[in-house]
């Protein structure tokens, strides 16, 4: 019972509230990376599109088809990413995100990480496209 | 916030007059129903009593009725203990791809131990075809085990069809009534059952409490070894008030609480389906529990459906989306029906009870359209104004 938090299906507060007020929800025109992940036959899929400027995340917004896990891990990641450097971005991981959160249900802690593959996948489309350049 | 509570089909509210039914068996006639002195006595009359009430509105017999904890006992009780006293006779059982998850895992228990079992395919809507049924039943056969009203789709099976089949092929039948009991027609006699599978928490009786049908001369091993209560079916000290309480809420439900949900259950279908990229699962009209709904809103997932709803408005829903099950597989009764998994994870149930009221369901109306737009706004598998 130590884990259930509230009443609110074993979702933190701030979980929850990101799940309801999401400030990152679309996306970006001409994004400089784009990461697709996930998958609709298991439930969840995480579009993460990202904008660089001088080496740093300037702007991140996402497109989450998923469960209260998936789509405040999604609004955690661009909290986290927006304003960072890309090497710094680059390290985040599924605990940066959990931590974020606070606590997320075990049998969801996948959708934390999809957060961080997300994002690793927008990086990397955003070098290659750039290494093309 | 109030709380509108729309998932009947998980549990029900007890009747406050089944609660004043009970009150005495805890505190006042609070005997052993084994013991012989006047308390047990008394104890003995009132779970009789119940027992009469419950095998009447089946058309059974009182002594064909066992009290068990629940459902999932029943099913249990029913599976495993049929298997192991027919061991002789033959090894092979026969039950549908849509079962409940007790009658299924039991089942596939079963496996483990030697047996073998056959999952029927159903249609689109959820039915098992008799003829399929047929072709299935071997030499081997000693049990077919087909769910009435499915708890998640609420598809009510042709249990006379099925019945009639298990008769001519001389294997037993045993339906689990969990969902449909007081709610469409059961009866024993008229659909040739040998099993039935009912219990009290679905309608509006307490929980812990269930009965199994067994008809006169079936053999059956226990699962519960003890003091031989039950017509040593099932030992352990009888659930008096839990029995009382079940009797109880038999009495209350009323066939004009049917046509009531049956009301509100087609209104709130037919604004649902308003809603574009939206499908209602299961079978429709008369073949359908009169308090089931469960719909498909596609390119969101039922889990954030529900809790928006809970949060918003205190609406309380369930979903057959993985992101909602221990094991992270969509719903297997969606499947079986052949909807796409990505259309399972976009599953809302919503269950009615005698006691929903058309405000309620007007406020859930009201409310719903708002969130599948947020929700798909969200999603990137939504058609989006920007030509998605």
């Amino acid at each position: 019972m130590a884990n259930i938090q509230n009443n609110q299906g074993g979702y933190s507060k701030r979980a929850m509230d990101y799940f309801q007020n999401p400030k990152h929800v679309g996306e970006i025109e001409n994004p400089d990376g784009t990461g697709k992940v996930g998958n609709p036959v298991c439930g969840d899929v995480m579009h993460i599109y990202i904008k660089v400027e001088d080496n740093k995340i300037s702007e991140i917004r996402f497109k989450t088809f998923g469960c209260v896990a998936a789509i405040s891990s999604s609004e955690a990641l661009c909290v986290i990413a927006e304003g960072k450097p890309l090497d710094e971005a680059e390290k985040i991981t599924n605990k940066d995100i959990l931590g974020h959160l606070g606590w997320l249900p075990p049998v969801k802690m996948h959708c934390s990480i999809l957060g961080a593959e997300g994002l690793h996948e927008a990086i990397k489309d955003y070098r290659e496209k750039h290494k093309k350049a | 916030m109030k709380t509108i509570y729309l998932d009947n089909g998980a549990t029900t509210m007890v009747d406050p007059k089944v609660v004043e039914a009970m009150r005495p068996y805890f505190t006042e006639r609070y005997g052993n129903a084994s013991s012989t002195h006047h308390k047990g006595q008394e104890a003995k009359m009132a779970l009789e009593e119940s027992r009469e009430a419950i095998a009447k509105s089946i058309g059974a017999r009182h002594d064909e009725i066992i009290f068990t904890s629940g459902g999932t006992e029943s099913n249990n009780l029913a599976i495993k203990g049929l298997a192991f006293a027919n061991k002789e006779k033959g090894d092979h059982i026969i039950t549908t791809k849509i079962e409940h998850d007790c009658v299924l895992n039991a089942c596939k228990w079963l496996e483990t131990q030697g047996f073998r079992v056959t999952y029927l395919d159903v249609d689109s809507e959820g039915f098992v075809d008799p003829k399929q049924l047929e072709k299935s039943i071997t030499k081997k056969t000693i049990l077919v085990s087909v769910i009435h009203g499915n708890n998640e789709i609420g598809t009510i099976q042709d249990i006379k069809a099925l019945g009639d089949v298990c008769r001519k092929r001389n294997v037993l039948f045993h339906t689990d009534a969990c969902q449909s009991y007081t709610k469409t027609e059961l009866n024993v006699k008229k659909q040739n059952l040998d099993l039935v599978t009912i219990n009290s928490h679905k309608i509006h009786g307490p929980k812990g409490v269930g009965a199994l049908f067994i008809r006169k001369g079936i053999n059956m091993t226990p699962l519960l070894h003890g003091g031989g209560h039950e017509r040593n079916r099932r030992s352990g000290t009888e659930n008096v008030a839990g029995a009382v309480g079940f009797a109880k809420a038999v009495k209350l439900a009323k066939s004009s609480h049917v046509k009531q949900m049956k009301k509100l259950r087609d209104h709130a279908i037919q604004e649902l389906l308003k809603i574009p990229d939206t499908m209602l699962n299961g079978a429709e009209g008369e073949s359908r529990l009169c308090n089931n709904i469960n719909m498909t809103f596609r390119y969101v997932e039922g889990e954030s459906i529900g809790a928006y709803l809970d949060a918003k408005k205190g609406i309380c829903t369930s979903t057959g989306s993985a992101c909602s099950s221990h094991t992270l597989e969509p719903s297997h009764v969606l499947l079986a029906v052949g909807i796409k998994p990505e259309d399972a994870h976009g599953s809302l149930r919503i269950t009615l009870s005698r006691f929903t009221t058309k405000e309620e369901i007007d406020v859930f109306l009201n409310t719903l359209p708002g969130i599948i737009d947020k929700l798909r706004k969200m999603s990137p598998l939504a058609k989006t104004d920007s030509g998605w």
